[in-house]
């Protein structure tokens, strides 16, 4: 199975970068890149400050993990990745998010253009209320000009990515809240891949699944970080260590300690991360 | 037999009278709406059921004194005043909804809007006929068909406005957050997204505004007034089936009178199908 997958990887390279943002040039050494990098980031909800001095890289073409207890600001940080805090008045945020050397917290920044490079998928299922095949055209649209049979293609491509392809492809034109629970969930990702963004942050999206759609969701984080740079926000321990490979441990919106993932549920190097991740406390 | 040890049986028995009393009360205030409603409906359908014929869908309002007649005038006229509202209401109250839900939100502008919207909503109908006689009608210096519709719009465009705002304001904040984490523009977000979303609900409150406009008719006492002949200019005064039925009801001729009565139970009927029509589109949306 394992061996399987890698062979897929290989065969289904295609550009994750093939970016409308200025990428600098050395993503091709084998020296690890950061897609992002959060330096100094103060983050308030008007007066209450949600993130307290964040420093931490995600590297590309890996999985980080955001753990913590609820209310620690994982998610919260998560939302500053793509600034989706912005569309809500009072919500501010200090310091540098540099994406590929670029600070997006600076001002005059196209968020569109910056969503659609850094893609979201939400904890509940959010399909349009349109059908499975509009589901995915609709934000390829947004940027693309493809004819019919290019976008049949890209359509057939992201839903073979969110391994969606061999339930959907009989009823593409029937309604995207036909599907179940966890095929609407495979469904968003699929959406969020067809844009061909660079990052793709996921904000707890198994928490509302069965574990057999969790299960499909987890194997699909697997494929899909070979091509995409991944932020996981989770409240499941067990799934931050089965798909990340770098961990962040939050509480009270701090950062208490961040590392390789096994490193940090082997042997935890802060008494607090260790307490969380056995359960004396969370 | 259920029993515990903890549960005080005069506590029991006497929330259980409590519950009957309750019940029967409001059983009873059920009835009694209940009763009016099949009184009127029943003493409609006996007295209008006689007049429905195919004269009435073929014939004009007969002049004074002349035999038989029909409401084939008033009819065409009612639908025309309605059909030209429908397309003044729907998009000033879709957008306006859409404004006030979507950009406006707790803006002062939009608070402005919402507190009118509020006033129009419970604005005695015979103050806005008032209103557009002073404006159209002694400006133009004739009743007019124009004159009707725009009446009937400035009522049916705030229950549009406020159904839309209410509609669109259920669409969960999940899905505008993911149109947005695509990337899409906000005008995009809000016309394919969000009011794609609420389309039956929408649809809906637009039935309902026609619903309760179709029975309006002191707005078009002084506007569109009355036509005893078939006339489709809505520059000119025009037959509606409200003014018709408050006329004739009035009269002393029993023809007139029969017709005012078949043409209360085509307006009672028009008005339950829409009513019928807005619970069948609202309810396809709910089962998805």
């Amino acid at each position: 199975m394992m061996s399987n997958m890698k062979t897929m990887f290989d065969l289904n390279k295609i550009d994750s970068q093939g970016g409308r943002v200025e990428i600098a040039n050395d993503v091709t050494q084998p020296a690890a890149v950061n897609a992002l990098e959060v330096r100094n980031l103060n983050f308030f909800y008007g007066a209450f400050q949600g993130l307290k001095n964040i420093n931490l890289d995600i590297e590309q073409g890996k999985v980080t993990a955001f753990i913590g207890p609820s209310g620690c600001g994982k998610s919260t940080l998560l939302r500053t990745l793509n600034r989706m805090y912005d569309l809500y008045p009072g919500q501010r945020a200090e310091g540098e998010i540099n994406f590929y050397g670029q600070n997006i917290l600076e001002p005059g920044q196209d968020l569109n253009l910056l969503r659609s490079r850094i893609g979201m998928v939400f904890q509940k299922p959010t399909p349009f209320p349109m059908s499975i095949y509009e589901n995915i055209a609709f934000g390829v649209r947004l940027y693309e000009r493809l004819s019919r049979s290019e976008m049949d293609e890209r359509v057939e491509w992201a839903l073979n990515k969110a391994a969606l392809w061999n339930e959907a492809k009989d009823k593409l034109n029937q309604s995207g809240l036909s599907l179940s629970g966890g095929q609407q969930q495979r469904l968003c990702i699929a959406r969020g891949v067809a844009v061909r963004p660079s990052v793709i942050l996921l904000d707890e999206p198994t928490s509302a699944l069965d574990p057999i759609s969790t299960g499909k969701i987890e194997e699909l984080i697997h494929e899909l970080k070979n091509e995409y740079t991944i932020a996981i926000v989770t409240h499941n321990m067990q799934q931050a260590a089965r798909v990340s490979d770098y961990t962040a441990y939050m509480y009270l919106g701090s950062l208490i300690e961040y590392g390789k993932t096994d490193e940090i549920f082997i042997k935890p190097k802060r008494k607090e991360t260790e307490d969380y991740i056995t359960g004396r406390f969370g | 037999m259920i029993s515990s040890k903890n549960i005080n049986p005069e506590v029991f028995a006497r929330r259980k009278r409590i519950n009957k009393i309750g019940l029967t009360l409001s059983m009873g205030a059920m009835a009694l709406g209940m009763i009016f409603l099949l009184w009127i409906l029943s003493v409609l359908f006996i007295k209008g059921f006689g007049a429905i014929d195919l004269n009435l869908f073929i014939h004009s309002t007969p002049a004074p004194g002349s035999e038989g007649g029909g409401l084939a005038n008033a009819i065409v006229g009612s639908l025309m005043l309605i059909g030209c509202c429908t397309l003044i209401s729907t998009p000033v109250g879709v957008l306006a909804g859409l404004y006030l839900s979507e950009y406006g939100d707790r803006s002062r502008v939009a608070s402005v809007t919402r507190f009118v919207t509020d006033i129009m909503l419970s604005a005695p109908s015979i103050v806005i006929g008032l209103f557009v006689y002073a404006l159209v009608v002694a400006q133009v210096r004739h009743f007019s068909g124009w004159a009707g519709t725009i009446a009937l719009a400035l009522i049916a465009i705030p229950v549009v406005v406020r159904t839309t705002e209410n509609m669109l304001r259920l669409v969960p904040g999940s899905l505008r957050e993911a149109a947005y984490a695509l990337g899409t523009p906000k005008w995009k977000v809000a016309f394919m997204i969000t009011l794609r979303a609420a389309q039956s609900g929408v649809m809906t409150g637009i039935l309902l505004s026609l619903a309760r406009v179709s029975g309006e008719t002191a707005p078009l006492l002084f506007t569109a007034l009355n036509n005893q002949f078939f006339s489709t200019n809505m520059n000119a005064p025009m037959a509606n089936l409200p003014v018709v039925i408050f006329q004739f009801a009035m009269s002393p001729y029993d023809n007139w009178v029969d017709l005012a009565w078949g043409g209360a139970l085509l307006i009672t009927f028009a008005v339950l199908g829409l009513n019928i029509l807005a619970r069948v589109v609202f309810r396809e949306k709910v089962q998805g």
